[in-house]
């Protein structure tokens, strides 16, 4: 049955497992693409025509600006599964997301305001990707807080779900904002079917870079994943029996 | 060698992200090692104070 193995997932020790199967496959494959991509990035690419080496810092940018984005979509994936199916892993997915979230969500809007300093010659705009990028920022706050004021475990992960499914209006926003808004950011590099406004040897390193971080954040997923299991199920039987192991 | 520390001048720019980028990456490996630990450890001390329990 269809259902059989979406049953075996969502039992813990099997989630428990599995994950840390999974994990040096995402771990050994970003470790090397991030090597790849640096040299490409740093090394291998020319200088900008107009924003010179500067433009480098697109690297780090722009994959941890689509990790934000991608950690808050999975989180609130996961936090409308746990709370429509009631599955406890989904939840414990959604709990393991926030912080990579958040993080990176930072480290957009920090890399950024570097790169603008030179080239905007402003730390800060209000404009709207960056406001909406901020929001972004602080609705990861918001999840982990709401997530920590609560001391009862189901009662704080469908709160916290909630808010992160209400969050997930902010997503289209920022993407578009380039669109919707005057902004003073630039629009997107990759246009999804279009042709991409970059040259190729500028182009493989930031893909390289957006794949190495994607699975990076598929690493560090499964690793938190497998400590909120062991937090969430310290009584357990099958728990004994795979710590002796 | 020199040339490729400036980035052309913007080397005080370039070279603080890619440090806040590494700071960010550690930081989640070993976040996310340190909670798997912590769990691990908790679990293991309740399993072995409960084993006198039937």
């Amino acid at each position: 049955m269809a259902f059989t193995w979406f049953n075996k997932l969502a039992s813990p020790p099997h989630a428990y497992r599995i994950a840390g199967r999974l994990l040096p496959w995402f771990a050994w494959p970003s470790g090397l693409l991030i090597a790849i991509g640096l040299y490409g990035g740093l090394v291998l690419a020319p200088p900008d025509y107009q924003q010179g080496d500067a433009f480098r810092i697109v690297y780090v940018h722009a994959p941890s600006a689509w990790l934000s984005m991608l950690v808050y979509g999975t989180m609130a994936v996961a936090a409308a599964i746990g709370l429509v199916w009631r599955i406890k892993i989904a939840h414990a997915v959604a709990a393991a997301a926030a912080p990579v979230g958040a993080s990176f969500a930072f480290l957009a809007l920090a890399t950024g305001s570097i790169w603008g300093k030179p080239m905007w010659g402003t730390w800060w705009v209000w404009d709207a990707r960056l406001t909406s990028e901020l929001l972004l920022l602080f609705l990861y706050a918001g999840v982990m807080a709401l997530r920590a004021s609560i001391d009862d475990r189901d009662r704080a992960d469908r709160a916290s779900g909630l808010l992160a499914i209400v969050g997930v209006v902010n997503l289209p926003i920022i993407h578009y904002s380039v669109y919707w808004w005057n902004t003073l950011h630039q629009g997107s590099t990759l246009t999804k079917l279009g042709k991409p406004s970059m040259t190729g040897d500028m182009l493989w390193p930031l893909l390289a870079m957006l794949l190495a971080f994607t699975l990076y954040f598929g690493a560090v997923l499964l690793l938190r994943l497998r400590g909120e299991i062991l937090l969430r199920e310290r009584d357990a039987s099958w728990l004994r029996a795979e710590l002796a192991r | 060698m020199s040339g490729f520390f400036a980035m052309g001048g913007y080397g005080a720019f370039v070279w603080p992200c890619f440090a806040l980028a590494t700071v960010v990456l550690v930081w989640n490996v070993a976040a996310a090692r340190r909670l798997h630990a912590t769990a691990r450890n908790r679990a293991l001390r309740r399993a072995t104070a409960g084993q006198g329990r039937p």
